[in-house]
């Protein structure tokens, strides 16, 4: 079949025929049709393809899918992921988390597949609290978080999952919001394209348990001012024609500026190739929460052996070294003798 | 040794033929007893005795030099005829050190022998294994025949041409004392010697060293007049064929590549190093020709989700654990209930609980794996008898995963796992078919559009749902561990249908009894009131016994189970035709447990949790017990 040309589709062929069981208002639907009206373009099939997730508000996203498709649970989608891309290299796999499932129970599992480079692309959906158990703080919830099971505030210091990920080796990195259609699209776009583990930081209101909690940033009316779009090799500039800019000081440091008073030749030029991931790692951390601005965008997208390609690369080679298995001669392996 | 003819040999020295032997090699963790113990072996099994092995090694890699706690030790039993364990007891003890003497000396019956490296008995050492006196001088040993032999003087004396230090020429005073017991015993002297430059090629004088200290240690057995006799063994007679020395881990590896081979499924292992089960995970990576993929997983859960997520795109999906591992596996594998998927999870029992005696063997597992998950999870059990019957037990339980779709338990233990008996390898011809259909594209109808599929369609027969593999056209499908529509796959949650999903997926594993054999009893003559019933690695001990108490003149019937999950369809009528079921487990009694809850039948275990195998003698003792029990005058409690 895979010699025949992909047939074209649209959102309806990739939708599967469930019932969307979100909350209305949820930002997972912009997710879901982001995603829906996106593979049409990809150049995939829908038999190649498989959506694998945990447990959480987020991992109902396969369902939704007319793909192949498996509801885990919670915590271990990147480690069935795992296995399966590395069984089937000739799969597009895709997990869908949350961040209660990619970071708190599952927070091994991510940082793994991560550091192994497996070809899957994790899309990140961060709400910043516990939907599906109804509204207990997560371990993106800013500190002091008041919910049912921190009535006195949360004390736990929060991930900032971008910079989580580039702590794990990741060799490509991203963030977008579901405010965003467009943007959505392309960075699912780039993370599908590249080869290893993509990690794809959404930003997701839940308007049940933690509406706007990302308004300042991804809210039209403040957006211009308080989003920082990345591209790669230009310099690093917002706000209302570009007035804002990021330099880096002589320790490392960035921070915001504008533009007029430095001059755009000082501004940081954004460089998502750079093999030190140092860059990256600064502009994950240069706003606190979204309640500063906060860059959007690839973070890094660097080249790296897939864990998959290596390890079929290991196969092949035994077989060349040592002929194809044959199960009469490793049964006589050892040392033997003839009765 | 049990029966004994003696013969003068060339050199006027008194030749023995014995029928059998137990030697135990003990001394330090570093000492490289298991070493010794594995290439004695290997020399037995090439000379033909049947044989069967014990490794019993301390949790630590180094425990403190010449303490109790370091003391590893290997028994091997080899013979001229059938046997079933690695003995009861020792007949000779080589001592490396005063712990290794202290810790095992117990074990060995009055008028054993005792052959001990006396350069290692100096003060401090015998402070060290905790003696307040020299057991050479005090008379402790007096009931034993003791052989002092100066091994660590007599190997630096040998490994002198090779100018090592003698720190480094030292550590070969292991191949001294397995030069002595070859000599001892008969053995023939080339396998090692070729062993050794195998092994050891790559140092030449480590190779030279380890030579010159195993033929120093021959040629002392032959010279020093220590000895007044040297024994033979003669090789048992073994159905013709072409046999290898093998342990359970390496069987079951080889079980798996063989299942994925004859059924033409590639095998994915996802695993993390746990004792004692890390040697499948090392056996299988060597065999990446085979299209082997073995992933070294983050924690034990990742290590059965991968294969999960494997057997999902048509993989035959295992992981390799202990029982520590198996509690974190737990969720996983009510995942896999749930998927219906194939999925072998191997457990290679060890003591518990929790950390327990990662070392030490145990059957303590086997309620776990039945029971131990939430909601009504059914799992198939299967469960191997002997190190080579790993091999077996491994497509066996693959089978029955692959026809079924069901995620199957595998279990075996420490002592099957380390322990090692020669097997007749079998033709691959002679392996059992496994057939596998995958279920087939799904060409789109005049409208471009193909019939829905459904996923939870069943065989009428096996009751097994299709194996749809991401790749297909017009299968695409999700499942999850929610509650499935029967049929349609999709998200239930009514009532009745969880009820019906809930019959089906027990009546699925239930009906795996069609598909088995029934248990066989052995019962020569037809009469015994008493039946020996087992599973799993205390076969070899229970098989003895029962022949032991024939041999006494009285009858016991004798049945062994590879199948825990179902039961053997014929094992209800089969337990209750015996006024006595004696149930030999190394735990409290856990399939005990479950045949008096299936058959309401009169059961009862014989329990052993020492992390080390069964004797015979403590199973025959069982039997004659019951027997006497049995045969009372009754009434004894009105009286």
């Amino acid at each position: 079949m895979t010699d025949l040309a992909v047939p074209v589709t649209t959102r309806k062929d990739w939708a599967s025929d469930q019932d969307v069981r979100w909350c209305p208002g949820c930002g997972d639907y912009s997710i879901l049709a982001a995603m829906q009206l996106l593979l049409p373009d990809l150049g995939v099939r829908r038999e190649n393809t498989v959506f694998v997730s945990g447990i959480g508000c987020a991992a109902r996203f396969p369902y939704y899918m007319n793909t192949y498709g498996m509801h885990s649970i919670h915590g271990r989608a990147p480690a069935i992921a795992t296995g399966l891309a590395v069984s089937r290299p000739d799969l597009d796999i895709f997990v869908v988390s949350g961040d209660g499932d990619a970071l708190s129970i599952g927070g091994n599992h991510l940082i793994h597949a991560l550091r192994r480079n497996v070809n899957i692309t994790i899309l990140l959906f961060n709400n910043q609290i516990y939907g599906l158990t109804k509204g207990q703080y997560s371990p993106t919830s800013e500190v002091g978080k008041v919910t049912k099971s921190t009535p006195f505030g949360s004390l736990d210091t929060p991930f900032n999952p971008v910079s989580l990920a580039l702590g794990a080796e990741a060799s490509f990195v991203a963030r977008t919001h579901d405010m965003d259609r467009k943007h959505m699209q392309e960075m699912f776009r780039r993370a599908h394209e590249h080869k290893g583990a993509a990690l794809v930081e959404v930003y997701q209101n839940c308007n049940v348990f933690n509406d706007g909690a990302f308004d300042q940033v991804t809210g039209r009316a403040t957006r211009e001012e308080m989003l920082i779009p990345l591209e790669h090799g230009k310099p690093i500039r917002f706000g209302a024609e570009g007035h804002k800019g990021v330099v880096m000081n002589d320790q490392g440091q960035l921070s915001i500026v504008e533009v007029e008073g430095v001059g755009e030749d000082a501004l940081v030029i954004h460089d998502e190739r750079r093999a030190d991931p140092g860059l990256a790692f600064a502009l994950s951390r240069l706003a606190l929460g979204p309640h500063e601005p906060t860059p959007m965008g690839v973070f890094r997208a660097v080249e790296r052996p897939d864990y998959g390609s290596q390890m079929d690369a290991q196969l092949l080679e035994a077989s060349s070294r040592k002929g194809p298995g044959d199960l009469a001669a490793l049964l006589s392996s050892g040392t033997t003798w003839t009765v | 040794m049990t029966s004994t003819t003696e013969s003068p040999s060339g050199t006027g020295r008194i030749v023995k033929t014995v029928d059998r032997v137990v030697i135990r090699f003990a001394g330090d963790s570093g000492d490289g007893m298991q070493v010794t113990g594995d290439r004695f072996t290997n020399e037995s099994a090439i000379f033909g005795n049947d044989l069967s092995t014990l490794p019993n090694f301390p949790a630590e890699i180094r425990a403190p030099a010449g303490t109790l706690a370091g003391v590893s030790a290997f028994q091997v039993h080899i013979s001229d005829h059938d046997i079933l364990t690695p003995g009861d007891a020792p007949n000779v003890l080589v001592a490396m050190n005063p712990a290794a003497l202290r810790a095992n000396v117990g074990d060995l019956p009055a008028g054993g022998s005792i052959v001990l490296n006396s350069d290692a008995f100096d003060e401090r050492a015998l402070e060290k294994a905790g003696y307040s006196s020299d057991p050479r001088r005090d008379g402790s040993l007096s009931s034993f025949k003791v052989y002092e032999v100066p091994m660590t003087s007599l190997t630096l004396e040998a490994c002198k041409p090779t100018g090592a230090k003698p720190r480094d020429a030292e550590r070969s005073k292991n191949f001294f004392a397995l030069g002595l017991l070859s000599w001892l015993y008969h053995r023939p002297i080339d396998v090692t010697i070729g062993w050794i430059v195998e092994r050891y090629g790559k140092s030449p004088v480590v190779v030279e060293a380890n030579t010159l200290a195993f033929k120093a240690g021959y040629h002392f057995g032959e010279t020093a007049e220590l000895f007044d006799f040297s024994y033979e063994i003669a090789p048992a007679e073994h159905e013709k064929g072409t046999y290898t020395n093998i342990t359970g881990n390496t069987a079951l590896a080889w079980g798996l590549v063989a299942a994925a081979q004859l059924s033409s499924v590639p095998l994915f292992l996802g695993s993390y190093p746990i004792t004692p089960a890390s040697d499948i995970l090392h056996e299988l990576s060597k065999h990446k020709n085979f299209g082997v993929r073995t992933l070294q997983a983050e924690d034990e859960i990742a290590g059965i989700g991968a294969a999960l997520g494997a057997a999902f795109g048509g993989a035959l999906g295992v992981t390799t654990t202990s029982g520590p591992g198996i509690d974190l596996k737990s969720e996983t594998v009510g995942l896999a209930v749930s998927l219906e998927l194939p999925l072998l999870i191997v457990d290679i029992q060890r003591g518990g609980p929790s950390t327990g005696l990662p070392t030490k063997t145990e059957q303590s597992d086997l309620l776990h794996v039945m029971f131990g998950r939430h909601g009504e999870a059914p799992v198939p059990v299967v469960a191997a008898k002997t190190p080579s019957h790993c091999f077996e037990a491994a497509i066996e339980a693959a089978r029955i995963a692959l026809k079924y779709r069901t995620p199957v338990y595998l279990l075996s233990d420490g002592y099957l796992a380390n322990g090692s008996e020669p097997w007749r390898i079998p033709a691959v011809e002679e392996l059992p078919k496994i057939s596998v259909d995958f279920a087939p594209a799904r060409p789109e109808g005049a409208d471009g559009k193909a019939e829905p599929f459904r996923p939870y369609e069943r065989d009428r027969e096996t009751l097994a749902r299709s194996w749809a593999v991401p790749g297909t056209p017009g299968l695409e499908h999700r499942i999850g561990g929610l509650e499935k529509q029967d049929v349609t796959g999709e998200v239930s949650y009514d009532p009745e249908n969880h009820e019906r999903m809930v019959h089906l997926r027990a009546a699925k594993v239930a009906g795996i009894a069609k598909d088995i054999p029934l248990v066989e009893v052995d019962d020569p003559e037809g009469g015994a009131r008493v039946l020996l019933l087992g599973w799993g690695s205390t076969y070899g001990a229970i098989r003895a016994a029962a022949l032991r108490v024939r041999a006494g003149g009285r009858q016991v019937a004798q049945a062994h189970l590879v199948h825990l999950n179902p039961f053997p369809a014929n094992l209800g009528e089969v337990l209750t035709s015996y006024e006595r079921v004696v149930v030999p487990e190394a735990n409290l009694g856990q399939l005990t447990k479950l045949v008096r809850a299936d058959f309401l039948v009169d059961a009862r275990p014989l329990t052993k949790v020492q992390g080390t195998p069964f004797r015979v003698a403590e199973i025959e003792q069982a039997v004659l017990e019951a027997l006497a029990e049995l045969e009372a005058p009754s009434g004894g409690e009105d009286s």
